[in-house]
């Protein structure tokens, strides 16, 4: 990973996680460069050493990506054909003059790049948004408290916010806007799809996502460390309603 | 902002070189009284919070100038609030130290437990010492190979969970015990160790089960009596009987073979679980739901599950152990003396003495290297399958052993695969394969660890080195299905009752139809009428 940030020059460069296909598993790196918000370029691997990086992911993209279920096959330019999966939307790629398959390698871009919107969640206060609009990281972030900790609002999806804009007047005015540029985790969809828990007699605070199964989250409280890393398959959890 | 007029403060301030107050105050004095005034305003002391701002700047560039951080101007405004938290913190500061301390301690006492060893372990030693498997598991050495392959719980864990095993065979009278796996949960884990246990000590199962059938056995004459007195008056008894409970395998054969118990943590008292019976099987296959944390939570769902989270729990780690416990083939053997029956497999097993493990690449790239050593569970939710209608005779009434045997469909014997089938034979979903190999490493394969996933139940693995293998479990405890999950609909209603010729509604005949019946009457009774007249006259 070193070798890898020298090469593509990043500001720094995290192990994203591993998705496990049939025959074998890729292994994912980020890279950020200084606005920690801007959109981030993804690499993977098979090995660990030869590493490949990722074009960003489009809409199409992850559109198709939704269609396609089932588990990854571990070859990256495995095809997946749409013909069987979903008629119409192999139907609109013929006519506009792509053949109607999906690569192993589109779908694992957008598979990314979903779990990391849906799920990809920072601390409270760990990030500041200068008022120039770019994200940097808090140094004065000390940590969440231990009663912090155990609430689901002091944890933001690191993307774009979507409800920040519907919250009341009240609960606006409360908000620092440096630091609480994002979306809560109080209101995902459906509620309870976060199992908080406290290990090691609370030294070490886990978030485990039950949307995407796999997708887990550190934090030590009162220290600055933490971090998420998704060990799985790469499906999101659709029976998420009927397990609650 | 547009111009400033002059009385406004801002004036001035664009024109550069302009000292905004040289027009006003020429007099150096009087600059030293605004200098003054200026001060005094700093030094206002706020009405909410008692700061004064001056005292707040001092404090500011204290701090700055004692850390000198990068890049300070980016940051001012938390580093203000920092010193301003700082001082509201120091008042509170009596107040605050108790409730923070307990959870970390207490966890901490608990695993300081586990470090004790008990008094009066001599004699369990010396005993440990004759048998020839000691039956404490070596959990390091399982962690360590599973740890090749990226799989497993930090070191920590493993070692408190080593511990937490070894008090556990200390309690209770275990002859085998192996670490099962752990099994994650919304609130907390459960920690799971799978147990065989000694002889003797079954017999309270029995005891309790007997008590159990008791117990029926006086209901069924209780609600005999209550029939003969409702027989009489009441409402209509329905005549459906529920098909006869399937009764549960015996402890220490099927799907009883092992006797399982959890913790949620190492250091936390282990709990055994209940026997699992086959009706709670059947319907764990056909609910999904995650574990909280707590055994006795219900398990709400549709068909309902009888029982609470434990039995929930103990139905899962049947399903997966018969699904995915593996050992290299050949490792286990049959018995020399049984033969396999018609209905039944053999159902021992013992280690075979010339097992000779093949080399870990060819475990890898066969599957025919591996083989299941738990039976399978069959549709009826039991490893031995049973005939259910024998059950019958039971019954009291008489009707119900007619009704059933002509109900009763012909339940198709059912036989599943035989046990030590390899696992090649295992069917895949779809195009993806039952099992995925690996080698933990290409880079030195003379000590690399032959290791296998299971595609069917996410987050079950086996490892193979040498003639060491193991099997665990770490995951959510749910079955991979490449389809989403669909809850099963509730049955047809009943019909109430038969429809038959009594109680249909016949149609009303119409008016015309009542006229002509009327007509075609009156005529025949007109010529009965003439008959006899004519009678009476021939008279």
């Amino acid at each position: 990973l070193p070798l890898l940030q020298r090469d593509y020059r990043f500001d720094c460069v995290w192990f994203w996680g591993c998705i496990q296909g049939v025959r074998s598993s890729y292994y994912i790196a980020e890279g950020l460069g200084p606005d920690r918000a801007a959109p981030r370029s993804r690499l993977y691997s098979l090995n660990c050493i030869d590493w490949s990086l990722l074009t960003p992911a489009t809409k199409e993209m992850l559109a198709l990506a939704e269609q396609v279920k089932g588990r990854f096959q571990g070859d990256p330019s495995f095809e997946y054909s749409l013909a069987e999966i979903n008629a119409e939307a192999a139907a609109s790629l013929i006519a506009s003059g792509k053949e109607p398959v999906m690569k192993e390698e589109a779908r694992l871009i957008a598979t990314i790049e979903q779990i990391d919107r849906a799920v990809g969640i920072v601390p409270r206060g760990a990030f500041v948004k200068t008022p120039l609009g770019s994200v940097h990281e808090n140094r004065h972030f000390e940590g969440l408290s231990l009663v912090e900790a155990k609430k689901l609002s002091s944890y933001f999806h690191f993307t774009d916010p979507v409800n920040l804009k519907n919250k009341t007047l009240l609960e606006k005015a409360d908000l620092d806007p440096s630091t609480d540029f994002l979306d809560s985790l109080e209101h995902d969809i459906p509620r309870g799809s976060w199992s908080i828990q406290l290990e090691k007699g609370g030294t070490v605070v886990v978030l485990r996502s039950l949307l995407w199964l796999g997708l887990t989250f550190y934090h030590v409280p009162m220290t600055k460390q933490f971090g998420y890393v998704y060990f799985g398959t790469g499906e999101k959890n659709l029976d998420l309603p009927f397990m609650l | 902002h547009g111009p400033y007029q002059p009385h406004e403060p801002g004036y001035g301030l664009d024109q550069p070189g302009y000292n905004p107050y040289e027009d006003e105050i020429p007099d150096p004095q009087a600059r030293m009284l605004a200098v003054k005034n200026a001060k005094a305003y700093l030094l206002k002391t706020s009405t909410k919070s008692g700061l004064n701002l001056y005292d707040h700047f001092a404090n500011i560039l204290t701090k700055i100038l004692d850390e000198q951080p990068t890049n300070t101007v980016d940051i001012i405004e938390n580093i203000s609030k920092d010193v301003k938290w700082a001082q509201f913190r120091k008042k509170m500061d009596t107040l605050r130290d108790e409730p923070l301390i307990p959870p970390t301690f207490e966890a901490a006492e608990k695993c300081k437990a586990l470090f004790i060893k008990e008094g009066g372990e001599e004699e369990h030693e010396g005993v440990e010492e004759e048998m020839g498997r000691p039956a404490l598991p070596n959990v390091m050495e399982a962690a360590f190979y599973f740890e090749q392959a990226g799989i497993g719980l930090n070191k920590d864990e493993s070692y408190y969970i080593f511990l937490a095993l070894r008090n556990l065979i200390h309690v209770q009278p275990i002859q085998t015990c192996r670490f099962w796996g752990k099994i994650l949960g919304l609130e907390m884990n459960y920690i799971i160790a799978e147990v065989q246990l000694r002889e003797g000590e079954e017999e309270e199962e029995t005891g309790e089960e007997g008590e159990g059938t008791t117990a029926e056995g006086e209901k069924e004459t209780g609600e005999a009596g209550e029939e003969d007195e409702e027989k009489e008056a009441g409402p209509p008894k329905s005549t459906y009987k529920p098909p006869p409970p399937i009764p549960k395998e015996p402890n220490g054969t099927g799907t009883n073979k092992y006797v399982y118990f959890v913790c949620n943590e190492p250091g936390k008292p282990w709990v055994k679980l209940p026997p699992v019976t086959p009706a709670q099987i059947v319907c764990a296959r056909k609910i999904k739901k995650f574990f909280t944390g707590w055994l006795d939570a219900p398990v709400v769902s549709f068909p309902p599950f009888p029982g609470n989270e434990a039995n929930y729990l103990r139905a899962q780690i049947a399903r997966i152990s018969a699904g995915t416990h593996v050992s290299p083939t050949g490792f286990y053997q049959f018995g020399d003396e049984e033969e396999e029956e018609e209905g039944e497999g053999a159902d021992t097993y013992e280690e075979n003495p010339e097992f000779e493990p093949p080399p870990v690449a060819e475990m890898v790239d066969s599957l025919a290297t591996w083989a299941h050593h738990v039976k399978g569970i069959l549709k009826q939710g039991r490893c031995v399958w049973i005939n259910p209608v024998q059950k019958s005779e039971e019954n009291e009434e008489e009707d119900d052993e007619e009704e059933e045997e002509e109900e009763g469909e012909e339940q198709q014997e059912e036989r599943g695969p035989p046990l030590l089938t390899l696992i090649s034979e295992d069917e895949g979903m779809k195009d993806i394969p039952a099992w995925t190999t690996q080698a933990s490493t290409n880079l030195i394969p003379e000590y690399s660890v032959a290791i296998l996933q299971s595609n069917r139940w996410p987050g079950a693995y086996a490892f193979a080195s040498g003639g060491k293998f193991e099997n665990i479990y770490f995951g959510w405890g749910h079955k991979y299905s490449p389809e989403s999950y669909t809850p099963e609909l509730p049955p047809p209603a009943e019909a109430e009752f038969p429809s038959g010729p009594e109680i249909t509604e016949t149609v009303d005949p119409t008016v015309e139809e009542e006229m002509a019946f009327k007509i075609a009457q009156e005529e025949a009774l007109a010529e009965a009428e003439e008959e006899e007249d004519e009678e009476g006259e021939d008279d």
